[in-house]
């Protein structure tokens, strides 16, 4: 029964995972940018920033059309909602690359002060987590999804790392300042990609079990002694 | 606050069982809806709760069904003031063929009201709490069959509140209604509800999702006609149900 409307909800999912996949792809080229220096490709990582969110755009058209023609209930409108979040997410996830890819064009061809290694690092992580947890939400796979939210807690490890390193040059030459302050915001870029990704995480728990639950608390920080 | 509260009701037409160990608590002042598959039991059951039942020979209630805590099946309940509390609008509005003044003023007669003047006062009421005097105001002797069906069904819920009912039963009031014509009668329903306990039968899911506070959902299989499986607030029926018979049937994928 609801065949037609199976194959749209399958469809919707469809284009979700296509535009995780626009994402990722994104994020990827955009520290591949910067690691190479390439002004050319980062240029082009902001140019097809567009592109991404028309295709957003458009997947929430359609759920929108299904909500207004099927009149979905229980778990297919929690799945509807949930896509409508993760778009949300996945173009703020974009954002996060062409912000990449405008720092690289903010440092050019300066020498880097210090061989890129942690960046890389954060890039791996957050493109494993996008990959298992839009898997996750395919599955309907609760247990997966929180394992992949707990693992934000090493994203956030690995953004401290960079941030004590950069500060540790800052410190001791005023002249790495400018550039180090930049590659910090990559990092926080990296860093704010993974958050996004557990936002995913927590959609796939609402659209399993209808319950709402925020993932990652963050404490607040202790005041330094 | 329970206004109806049914303990193991069990129903049966001759030997055929056609409700199961029902037991639910309806609040009042709200609108519970019952919904489930053809067969379910939903009628059957909403006309339990006025004894409508009894006008079928050999049929058979077990259980209890207790209204503001008393039990309706007891032998010295008074069945026509129980109906008088418990009023009923059906599928097919049907006025009887005479005056709309008469149509809503039959039941106050009935119960002994006769001064032109309180009839007067009484029809204009019901007329107004049912969404239909202005419509009618104007010609209050016309013939209530020259009315649209959906007046028609408004003006069978003034002669039901011209009673002074507490609970209004409705079995699928809307299925002969266009749209328009159902969403007047929702309204109604919403405003009602400050004031009466209002359960509703009906086919039209979304109708139960718009209009209803609570939801009961009903369901029958092989071994047991009509059981009550969910129930519970509409919001969270329609959006996380508990059971999946109940989430099968709401999303369209039952059997």
């Amino acid at each position: 029964m609801r065949r037609a409307f199976d194959e749209d909800l399958q469809e919707l999912q469809n284009q979700m995972l296509e535009l995780g996949s626009m994402v990722g792809e994104a994020l990827a080229r955009s520290v591949d940018a910067l690691k190479r220096q390439d002004m050319q490709a980062s240029r082009e990582v902001i140019r097809n920033d567009m592109k991404i969110n028309e295709k957003r755009f458009a997947i929430e058209a359609d759920c929108l059309r299904l909500i207004a023609t099927q009149q979905p209930m229980a778990r297919d409108l929690r799945s509807i909602a949930a896509v409508l979040e993760i778009i949300t997410d996945l173009e703020r996830c974009a954002d996060y690359a062409a912000g990449i890819a405008k720092i690289t064009l903010m440092i050019g061809k300066e020498p880097f002060i210090k061989p890129l290694i942690d960046i890389p690092r954060m890039l791996e992580k957050d493109l494993s987590m996008l990959d298992r947890a839009l898997k996750a939400f395919v599955d309907r796979d609760v247990d997966a999804a929180r394992r992949i939210a707990a693992e934000d807690d090493d994203v956030d490890a690995l953004y401290d790392q960079i941030n004590n390193e950069l500060l540790a040059f800052m410190l001791q030459d005023p002249r790495t300042v400018r550039q180090a302050t930049r590659l910090l915001w990559v990092a926080h870029n990296l860093e704010r990609f993974a958050d996004r990704v557990t936002n995913i995480c927590e959609r796939v728990v609402f659209t399993v079990t209808g319950e709402m639950r925020e993932m990652n608390i963050q404490e607040p920080e202790e005041e330094p002694q | 606050m329970d206004k109806i509260k049914t303990e193991h009701l069990y129903f049966y037409y001759g030997r055929k069982q056609a409700l199961w160990d029902i037991n639910i608590a309806i609040p009042e002042r709200h609108i519970t809806a019952l919904i489930g598959p053809s067969g379910c039991g939903k009628s059957t059951f909403l006309r339990c709760l006025n004894r409508m039942n009894d006008t079928i020979p050999r049929t058979r209630a077990e259980g209890k069904v207790l209204l503001d805590g008393q039990d309706i099946y007891s032998p010295d309940t008074n069945v026509v003031e129980l109906r008088r509390r418990v009023g009923m609008v059906f599928q097919r509005p049907n006025p009887f063929p005479a005056s709309v003044f008469d149509n809503v003023a039959f039941g106050p007669r009935v119960l002994g009201l006769y001064s032109r003047a309180e009839l007067a006062d009484v029809v204009e009421e019901s007329l107004r709490s049912a969404g239909l005097w202005d419509e009618v105001k104007d010609n209050l002797g016309q013939d209530a069959l020259s009315l649209s069906l959906g007046q028609q069904q408004r003006l069978c819920i003034a002669r039901v509140v011209a009673v002074k009912p507490e609970v209004i039963l409705m079995d699928e009031p809307c299925s002969a209604l266009d749209p328009i014509a159902t969403l007047k009668i929702e309204d109604l329903m919403r405003a009602l509800s400050t004031e009466y306990t209002i359960v509703i039968v009906t086919h039209n899911m979304q109708q139960a999702a718009r209009a209803s506070d609570f939801t009961a959902f009903m369901l029958s299989d092989a071994e047991r006609t009509g059981q009550l499986i969910e129930f519970g607030p509409t919001a969270d029926v329609f959006t996380r149900p508990r059971d999946k018979r109940t989430e099968d049937y709401i999303t369209g994928r039952f059997g």
